[in-house]
């Protein structure tokens, strides 16, 4: 196939770390719930599924795209309290598998109880109207929505950067990240840390699955197919980091962009290829601690 | 010579003995029961379907209308009150599940007849077990290959189109009227690889020009970063070959882009469930095939007795395109069933061949050599105005009817004329 002009490849380039700034949304909410509690969350999909179903509720009832934003996330970040208060807590102090286990049986009773109350059939998510169509952006033309949402993940991200950098509870969740002993020594109840990140964690999940929805519309298993994304972006970024889960996020994005350029069946590999490379030379990904996992 | 007589007259007498014990301790036994009611046993039709992955939401529709072919069977009274049974199982759209369910629809529920499938590929995977055992296949999903004769069987009946008279119907529509550039989008298995080669085959009358076939993994949920490039392409037609969510996300996200701005998108196969659960803007403008609509009761009594009927059973609901399909499969099976007077297999499989039938979207049969229905294939376009009902989603341009000159000839499949 001729004419590959530069526009085209800038272009494919934006293309690209627009998608990334989706894996970058999805897996923010995995890396920081990992890196913080080293809770391995396989609901995290599942968490995302039903955000984007909440949202489908709360519109057919009446509510519209911009209360969904606010609405979501609280109401998945609720959820994911009481799970973490009643399912993942017991198991702290056990091995890591614990809560893998837990959060895979999970993940399978959330998919099958949205079936029971939606259907297996997949829903329409409309794009809200004034997000319709495409812009012209120097290059060509993009979807206004995904513009849009590059510009949502930006602003979850400098508000989890504040919250977590600059006042006194993120504070904490750091130091409870490093040394959980020497925290509770100093008299802080860890737990509600803890409980708190989780919050957090499931809140962007939902958030994400949100803004995914009038991208692809909402089916029971849309959370499947993203978390091996996620997990990817998350090993590459280095498990626990959140500047590398951005970094890899972005550079996924472009790497599955490039590829599908020059190689449109080879995009769905090159992730993965990109990760063993990753961790061939650089084991604990990007900015990962060495030991989080023993 | 004498002794060994002796010695099988002492075995035989053994044996007799033998038996009629077990036949007496039978008799009083509960057993008893168990075996008058296996001689009433229900005729069993095992319908493997994808009901939950990209394809979910077609198959549902599938196994809706085949319980009404066996509700009508039985209703009519059954094979001389001999009723029969949809046995469903979910196959995930994988052929290695798919071919493990077949085999234990056959071997541990004892199905007489196998119906069903939904991917290109899959029921292939279905077809080897089947044609292995011997058991009847009607499949409701479409396949170039199963026609051929590597694949062929005696067992193996196809009541879907193929790939070849769909892209062939579609491709003759739309390259006369849209223009001859063309750029393709294809899922990456049989079924996306079957419609393009249709499409070049038929796209050479025309003189169409190729562009370029961009592939995507099957159950891909992104396709923002290929669409740069087919709009690059600037083609005349856009050619999107996959199906289910595959394609209500593709051409969701092709309108997004405004690719539909300079455009004509065209698909070989336009889904009703999948334009139903994408919404009416992401297939606004579409033009494609399929091989049923509801609406074409205006012309068929057939269809409006099958409209009729679904919509009793279900509500109101009108049927789709696969949901025929499955009607379709399960019925004709059943007809056989009855014009044979009997399950055996050879005999259903005469009248299956013998069968010309009409019970749904005007005359059909089966064609001798490869069992593939010859049947009309429809020039569809989703609509987003003007629409009288949720089912009333596309309009129907035109209509290829019957004939076995839009088939790939018998010898052309390697079967023996």
């Amino acid at each position: 196939m001729a004419g590959l002009s530069f526009d085209l490849i800038a272009l494919q380039l934006f293309a690209g770390l627009a998608l990334g700034a989706i894996y970058v949304l999805f897996a923010i909410g995995l890396s920081l719930i990992f890196g913080m509690l080293t809770v391995v969350n396989f609901a995290h999909g599942a968490f995302y599924m039903v955000g984007a179903y909440v949202g489908l509720y709360l519109i057919s009832i009446g509510g519209n795209f911009w209360i969904c934003l606010v609405a979501v996330p609280i109401l998945i970040g609720l959820f994911g309290l009481a799970v973490e208060r009643v399912l993942i807590r017991p198991l702290y102090g056990r091995g890591i598998d614990y809560p893998l286990l837990l959060t895979f049986g999970l993940s399978y009773v959330m998919v099958e109880c949205v079936r029971i109350a939606f259907g297996k059939t997949g829903y329409p998510f409309d794009t809200p109207e004034v997000l319709q169509g495409a812009v012209n952006i120097g290059v060509g033309y993009f979807p206004l929505y995904r513009l849009f949402v590059i510009g949502a993940t930006a602003v979850v991200l400098l508000a989890l950067w504040l919250f977590l950098e600059k006042t006194s509870f993120g504070l904490i969740i750091r130091a409870g990240a490093r040394d959980p002993q020497i925290v509770r020594v100093l008299g802080v109840d860890v737990s509600k840390v803890w409980l708190i990140v989780f919050g957090i964690g499931t809140a962007i999940a939902g958030f994400a699955g949100l803004l995914a929805a009038p991208l692809q519309g909402v089916i029971p298993e849309m959370g499947g197919t993203i978390l091996a994304e996620a997990f990817v972006v998350t090993v590459v970024g280095g498990m626990g980091s959140i500047g590398g889960a951005v970094l890899a996020g972005l550079l996924v994005g472009v790497v599955v962009s490039m590829t599908s350029l020059f190689a449109p069946e080879m995009a769905k590999v090159s992730i993965f290829a990109l990760m063993a490379i990753v961790l061939i030379v650089r084991p604990q990904g990007f900015f990962g601690r060495a030991g989080l996992m023993s | 010579m004498t002794s060994k007589v002796t010695e099988a007259g002492s075995i035989s007498r053994r044996r007799l003995l033998t038996t009629a014990s077990a036949g007496a301790a039978l008799a009083v036994s509960p057993f008893r029961i168990n075996l008058l009611q296996a001689e009433e046993a229900p005729i069993k039709i095992g319908f493997p379907v994808p009901l939950t992955g990209p394809y979910g939401a077609e198959a549902q529709d599938q196994v809706r209308a085949g319980q009404l072919a066996v509700a009508q069977f039985n209703d009519a009274g059954g094979l001389n009150g001999r009723k029969a049974e949809l046995v469903v199982r979910d196959d995930k759209l994988n052929p290695g599940e798919a071919a493990t369910r077949t085999l234990e629809l056959v071997e541990k529920e004892k199905v007489n007849f196998v119906v069903g499938s939904l991917s290109a590929a899959v029921q292939l995977a279905i077809n080897n077990v089947t044609k292995e055992r011997g058991v009847i296949f009607n499949s409701i999903s479409q396949s170039d290959a199963i026609n051929e004769a590597a694949d062929f069987s005696k067992f193996t009946f196809h009541e879907a189109l193929n790939p070849h008279m769909t892209s062939g119907a579609v491709g003759r529509y739309a390259f006369a009227k849209f223009g001859k550039k063309v750029a393709f989008l294809t899922a990456d298995y049989a079924y996306g690889h079957e419609m393009v080669r249709g499409f070049l085959e038929v796209g050479k009358e025309f003189n169409i020009e190729n562009l370029g076939d961009i592939r995507h993994p099957l159950g891909t949920t992104d396709f923002s970063t290929l669409l740069p490039r087919l709009q690059a392409l600037k083609p005349d037609i856009l050619c999107i070959s996959n199906f289910g969510r595959d394609q209500q996300i593709a051409l969701k996200q092709a309108t997004d882009f405004g690719i539909k701005k300079s455009i004509q998108i065209i698909a070989p196969l336009l889904s009703h469930a999948s334009r139903v659960a994408a919404g009416p803007q992401a297939f606004d403008g579409v033009v494609g095939g399929c091989s049923f609509y509801w609406g074409i009761e205006d012309k068929f009594a057939s269809t409006k007795a099958f409209n009729d009927a679904f919509r009793k059973m279900y509500d109101g609901k009108l049927p789709t395109d696969y949901g025929a399909l499955g009607y379709g499969g399960v019925r004709t099976v059943l007809e056989a069933v009855k014009a044979a007077g009997s399950v055996e297999t050879d005999k259903v499989v005469g009248a299956l061949e013998a069968l010309k039938y009409d019970y749904y979207k005007g005359p059909q049969y089966y064609r001798k050599c490869d069992h593939q229905s010859v049947q009309s294939v429809l020039v569809i376009k989703s609509k987003s105005k003007d629409m009288k009902n949720e089912s009333d989603v596309f309009e129907v341009l035109s209509t290829e009817e019957p004939n076995e000159k839009n088939l790939r000839s018998c010898e052309a499949l390697g079967h023996k004329s």
